[in-house]
C-alpha cells in the first residue's frame, strides 16, 4: 500500500510517498535520486547497498521503508559533510578502487567498523567486512585502507 | 630522443580545430595495427580493427583536458591512457582534467576494451598525439616570439625561452596553434626520458568513487525516464509460448508490458551478437521496485524450444540444440568424447611412436565448470529512441560492434546511434556482448519513452553468457631414465576447446601432439577474463608440476629446463611465446619468493607460470589448510608486460587478478540441472570474500624496455595452477576438478 513516510537521511528530513514495502535502497535510488548506495544483489548478500542506521551498518535492500520512521539514516553522500571522512581519505591514499561499484558499500561498512572498534585487528576487519563482495578483488587494499584510517 | 615511426598517415587521423571560446583541440582517431595472431586471440578480431579516439583540449587560460578513448571497467585506462598523452605533451598531470570520450559513429569507430590491448595499441598513437600538440604549441610560440623553435623548451604546460627568460603557458599559444598544420614524423621521447610514465599515479576517478557520485549506467537518470526489466524463460532450452499480463499491468507504477524479440530470426549475427534468450517480456514502470513486483504477477507459459539455427556472418551458421541440459550430462559427454580421437591441432615428431615405446606414461584429466561473470554492477542500459535516432548511456566494452547490430535491428543508419560510455561496474568479458542495448532500444521504441533497462542479479547470474565448461587430458611419456620423451594434450569442452596448441610446452618437446574437440550446447557462453587461457593454464601448470615430481626435479628448474630447450633449439615453427621472457618471470618469482631457500622449507607453496595476451606471469602461492579451510598467506607475482605505464594501477590489477583467480579456483562454479542454473544470486553463487583473500600479495614487474603488452588478463590464468600445486603440498592430494574448495 502506498503511504507517506518521513525519513531522516543525512541529518535532513525527507518526505516520500511510496509502497510501504519498498526497500530503503530503492527509495534512495529511484525516489530521492541518491545513487551513491548501490544495488548489487537485492538479497543482503553482497553489501553494495550498505548504509548506516543509527550508526550501525545495514543492508538497505533488506529494510522496508515502513520500518525506518524516526531513525537516523546515513548514506555515502552524507558520511562526512565535506566528503573527508578518514575512511574516504584512506581509500584515496591507498588507491583502493578498480571498477569502484562496490566501494560505497565497502566504505560504509568500514566506517561503521571503526566507529565501534577504533583499533581492529586484521581478523576483526576480515570478519566485519566479510559481507561486502568486491568482484575486482581489492580486498587487500581495503584492509590496508582500514588500517590506515584506524591509525589516524 | 628516439626516432620512432610516427607516420601513420594512411590509417591515421590527427585533426586540429579551434574551440568556441578560443583555444586548441587536437582530435585523435587512429587505426592501430596489432599483430594478428596472439594479440586479439580470444576475440578473434580482425588485425586492423582497433581505432582509438581521443581529444586534447587546451583553453587560452591553460586548462588542459584529455579525453580517454577506451571504455573504463576498472582496468584503469582512464588514468593510464591520458598519461601517455600527458607525458609527451609535457603538462602537469596533477592539474589536468580527464574525461571519458563518448562513442560516436559519426566521429569515430572501434573503441574497444578487451583482449588486454588498450595500452598496447595506444602506446605510440597517444604519445604521438601528445608530442604533436606540444610541437604545434612550440611552433606557435616561436612565431609569436620570432625566435627559432630550437631555442625553446617546455616544462609542465609552459613554453620557455632561456635566452630571454620568457616563460608562458601553453594556453597563450593555443588559439594560434590551431592555424598550424599537424606535424609529421614527430620524435617521441626515449623511455629513459619519461617523467610521468612509470611513476605511480592514482585513479583519476577515485574521489568520485569514494563519494558515491553518479558514474555508472545504473545511476543514470533523466526526466521522464522509465524503468524496464525483462522476464525470461526459467531455463536454457526453453522459450516463450504465451503470457497473460492482465494482473501485472494493474500493479502500481506499471506503464506497459509487451514481448520483444532481441534479434529477428533472419538477422545474421556478428561475433558479439549473443544473448541468452531471444524472446522476453518487457515490464515497464516508474520505479525498480514496482517493476520487480509486477514481474511476479506475470503469468507466462514457457515451452521447450526445438533445435534452432542461428544465422552468422560469412555463412557461419550455428545449430543450437534442443533439450534441457544438465551439468552431470555435460560431464558424462565430455568424459566420453575425451576418449575419442580429436581434431589434430599440432603434431611434432612422432608422438605415437614415443608413447608406444615409453617406459611409463603419466595421464591426468582436468575439468572446470561454467563460470558466471558476476559483474558487480548488474547489467543495465539507458536508451531513448526518437524516430530514426537512438541515444544510449551504456556499459559496453565494444560499442562499435553493437552499434552495427542495433542499426540493423532497428533499421536505422549507424550514424544515428549515439552511445555515451559510462564507467562500468566490472566487465571481465561480459560487457563485450551488448544484446541488452538492443533490448533497451526495442523497449524504448515500443514504450515511446526514455528507458533504463535493469537486470536483477538473478537475471544476470541465471541468464548469463558464461565461461565454457572445459576438460583437458594430458599424457606424458618417459623413458627408462625418467626423461620426458613425448607430450600429448587433448582438450575439449561445451561448446569449445580450451587448447592453445602453440603455447608452451609446445616447442620444448620433440614429440608433441595437441587435439581438440567440442560439444554443442544451448547454454550461452562468451569471453571471460583470459578466455581459454584461464583453464588451459590451470590444467597445464598442474600437470607440469606432477611431471616434474615424477622426474624428481624442482618445479621451477624443470620449467626452466624446458624453456631453455625452446630457446636454444625450438621444436616446430610456430611457437606463440618467447622463451626468454617466460624464463624471466620464473627467475624473478624464484628470487622474490625465496623459492628453495631453507627458511621457506616448511611452507606449502605452489608455482605456476603462463603466457597470454602478449605477456608473461608467474606466481608462487603460500597457503595452509586447516579444518578443510584454505588460508592463503602470500601470493608472489612476477610479471613481464613490457614497460609499465602506471605501476600503481598495474599492481592493483595484478592483485585483483590473484584474488579473482583464487576465488574461482576454490569456489567458482555455475551448475545446471534441466536447463536451470542452480546458482541464482550471491547467496548461492560462492564468491571469494575478505577473509579468504591472501594475507599478502607482492607484485614484481620485470624491468623492460619493450613496448607495453597486456595486463588485464595475463596475471589471472596461472593463479589456478599455483593454487592446485600449493594445495597438493598442503594436503598430499592432487586437485584435478575445479572448484577445489568443496573437495578439500
Amino acid at each position: 500500500m502506498i503511504k507517506k513516510f518521513s525519513l531522516k537521511i543525512n541529518k535532513k528530513v525527507q518526505n516520500v510517498q511510496v509502497d510501504e514495502n519498498m526497500p530503503l535502497l530503492w527509495v534512495l535510488r529511484d525516489v530521492l535520486e541518491m545513487p551513491g548506495t548501490k544495488y548489487g544483489c537485492g538479497v543482503g548478500s553482497c553489501g553494495a547497498c550498505t548504509v548506516h542506521l543509527n550508526g550501525q551498518a545495514v543492508r538497505s535492500c533488506q529494510l522496508p521503508v515502513s520500518a525506518l520512521a524516526g531513525q537516523e539514516i546515513t548514506t555515502i553522500e552524507g558520511l562526512a559533510a565535506k566528503g573527508d571522512h578518514p575512511v574516504q581519505k584512506a581509500w584515496l591514499d591507498v588507491d583502493v578502487a578498480q571498477c569502484g561499484y562496490c566501494q560505497s558499500g565497502q566504505i560504509m561498512s568500514a566506517a561503521a567498523l571503526l566507529k565501534n572498534n577504533p583499533n581492529p585487528t586484521e581478523e576483526d576487519i576480515e570478519n566485519y567486512m566479510t559481507g561486502n563482495i568486491c568482484r575486482c578483488g581489492t580486498y587487500t587494499r581495503i584492509k590496508k585502507a582500514i588500517q590506515l584510517a584506524a591509525s589516524k | 630522443m628516439k626516432k620512432t615511426d610516427t607516420n601513420y598517415s594512411r590509417r591515421s587521423f590527427l585533426k586540429v580545430s579551434s574551440l568556441s571560446g578560443g583555444g586548441f583541440m587536437l582530435g585523435i582517431s587512429w587505426f592501430a595495427t596489432a599483430k594478428p595472431e596472439a594479440s586479439l586471440e580470444a576475440l578473434q578480431m580482425e588485425a586492423t580493427w582497433q581505432e582509438l579516439t581521443s581529444y586534447i583540449k587546451i583553453t587560452p587560460d591553460n586548462a588542459v583536458k584529455i579525453f580517454c578513448p577506451n571504455p573504463e571497467f576498472g582496468q584503469n585506462v582512464m588514468t593510464s591512457m591520458p598519461m601517455l598523452i600527458a607525458e609527451e605533451l609535457d603538462v602537469d598531470w596533477k592539474s589536468l582534467e580527464v574525461e571519458q570520450a563518448p562513442f560516436n559513429t559519426a566521429l569515430f569507430n572501434r573503441q574497444f576494451t578487451g583482449g588486454s590491448q588498450s595500452i598496447r595499441s595506444a602506446w605510440k598513437i597517444l604519445r604521438t598525439a601528445g608530442a604533436s600538440a606540444r610541437q604545434m604549441i612550440l611552433t606557435a610560440a616561436s612565431e609569436a616570439w620570432a625566435v627559432p623553435v630550437t631555442e625553446l623548451t617546455t616544462s609542465l604546460g609552459k613554453v620557455m625561452h632561456a635566452a630571454s627568460g620568457k616563460s608562458v603557458t601553453y594556453g597563450s599559444f593555443a588559439t594560434a596553434a590551431t592555424k598550424l598544420p599537424v606535424p609529421k614524423g614527430i620524435e617521441l621521447k626515449g623511455n629513459s626520458s619519461f617523467r610521468l610514465l612509470g611513476t605511480p599515479q592514482k585513479n583519476v576517478e577515485g574521489a568520485k568513487i569514494v563519494h558515491g557520485k553518479s558514474l555508472f549506467t545504473m545511476d543514470y537518470r533523466e526526466s521522464g525516464m522509465l524503468i524496464a526489466m525483462t522476464e525470461r524463460p526459467p531455463a536454457f532450452g526453453m522459450r516463450l509460448k504465451s503470457f497473460d499480463a492482465i494482473e501485472a499491468k494493474k500493479m502500481p507504477g506499471i506503464v506497459d508490458i509487451f514481448p520483444i524479440q532481441v534479434y529477428e530470426p533472419t538477422q545474421k549475427l556478428a561475433m558479439f551478437d549473443t544473448r541468452s534468450f531471444n524472446e522476453v517480456i518487457a515490464v515497464v514502470g516508474k520505479t525498480t521496485w514496482e517493476v520487480m513486483n509486477a514481474r511476479k504477477k506475470l503469468k507466462a507459459v514457457w515451452e521447450v524450444s526445438p533445435e534452432t539455427k542461428e544465422l552468422g556472418m560469412n555463412n557461419r551458421d550455428t545449430i543450437v540444440p534442443a533439450g534441457l541440459e544438465s551439468t552431470k550430462q555435460h560431464q558424462a559427454e565430455m568424459l566420453a568424447k575425451g576418449k575419442l580421437p580429436g581434431r589434430i591441432e599440432r603434431k611434432d615428431g612422432d608422438p605415437d611412436k614415443a608413447f608406444a615405446e615409453a617406459k611409463f606414461v603419466l595421464e591426468r584429466t582436468y575439468t572446470a565448470p561454467f563460470l558466471a561473470h558476476n559483474i558487480m554492477e548488474p547489467t543495465s542500459t539507458f536508451a531513448h529512441v526518437k524516430g530514426d535516432k537512438v541515444r544510449f548511456v551504456a556499459p559496453i566494452q565494444g560499442p562499435d560492434f553493437i552499434a552495427s547490430t542495433i542499426a540493423t535491428r532497428l533499421g536505422i543508419p549507424k550514424e544515428n546511434i549515439e552511445i555515451n560510455l559510462a564507467r562500468m561496474g566490472g566487465g571481465f568479458g561480459r560487457r563485450a556482448y551488448g544484446h541488452y542495448m538492443v533490448e533497451a532500444a526495442l523497449i524504448s521504441k515500443q514504450a515511446n519513452a526514455p528507458v533504463k533497462l535493469i537486470y536483477k542479479r538473478e537475471d544476470d547470474v541465471s541468464g548469463g553468457i558464461y565461461r565454457p565448461t572445459y576438460t583437458l587430458t594430458y599424457r606424458a611419456a618417459f623413458d627408462e631414465n625418467k626423461q620426458l620423451t613425448a607430450f600429448h594434450a587433448k582438450g575439449g569442452g561445451v561448446p569449445e576447446s580450451p587448447l592453445h596448441a602453440n603455447r608452451f610446452p609446445a616447442g620444448a618437446i620433440d614429440n608433441y601432439l595437441a587435439e581438440s574437440w567440442s560439444i554443442p550446447t544451448n547454454i550461452t557462453i562468451g569471453a571471460f577474463r583470459g578466455p581459454r587461457s584461464n583453464f588451459n593454464a590451470a590444467a597445464e601448470q598442474s600437470f607440469l608440476d606432477e611431471v616434474a615430481e615424477y622426474m624428481g626435479k624442482d618445479p621451477i628448474a624443470f620449467r626452466l629446463d624446458l624453456l631453455q630447450r625452446a630457446k636454444s633449439n625450438p621444436v616446430g615453427k610456430i611457437n606463440d611465446y618467447d622463451a626468454s621472457h617466460y624464463m624471466g618471470v620464473l627467475e624473478l618469482v624464484r628470487e622474490k619468493s625465496g623459492w628453495g631457500k631453507p627458511e621457506h622449507a616448511n611452507k606449502k607453496r605452489g608455482v605456476s607460470a603462463y603466457f597470454c595476451h602478449n605477456s608473461y606471469a608467474a606466481q608462487v602461492i603460500d597457503l595452509q589448510v586447516k579444518d578443510r579451510q584454505v588460508r592463503v598467506d602470500q601470493v608472489t607475482s612476477a610479471i613481464d608486460c613490457g614497460v609499465v605505464v602506471n605501476p600503481e594501477g598495474a599492481k592493483n590489477m595484478a592483485e585483483g587478478a590473484a584474488i579473482d583467480g583464487i576465488g574461482n579456483a576454490l569456489f567458482g562454479q555455475l551448475t545446471i540441472v534441466d536447463g536451470r542454473t542452480e546458482q541464482t544470486n550471491f547467496d548461492s553463487y560462492r564468491m571469494i570474500r575478505h577473509a579468504e583473500a591472501p594475507k599478502k600479495i607482492e607484485v614484481h614487474f620485470v624491468k623492460s624496455e619493450v613496448d607495453p603488452t597486456g595486463l588485464g588478463e595475463p596475471p589471472f590464468p596461472p593463479i589456478f595452477g599455483a593454487v592446485a600445486n600449493a594445495l597438493y603440498k598442503a594436503t598430499g592430494k592432487r586437485f584435478y576438478d575445479q572448484p577445489f574448495g568443496p573437495k578439500i
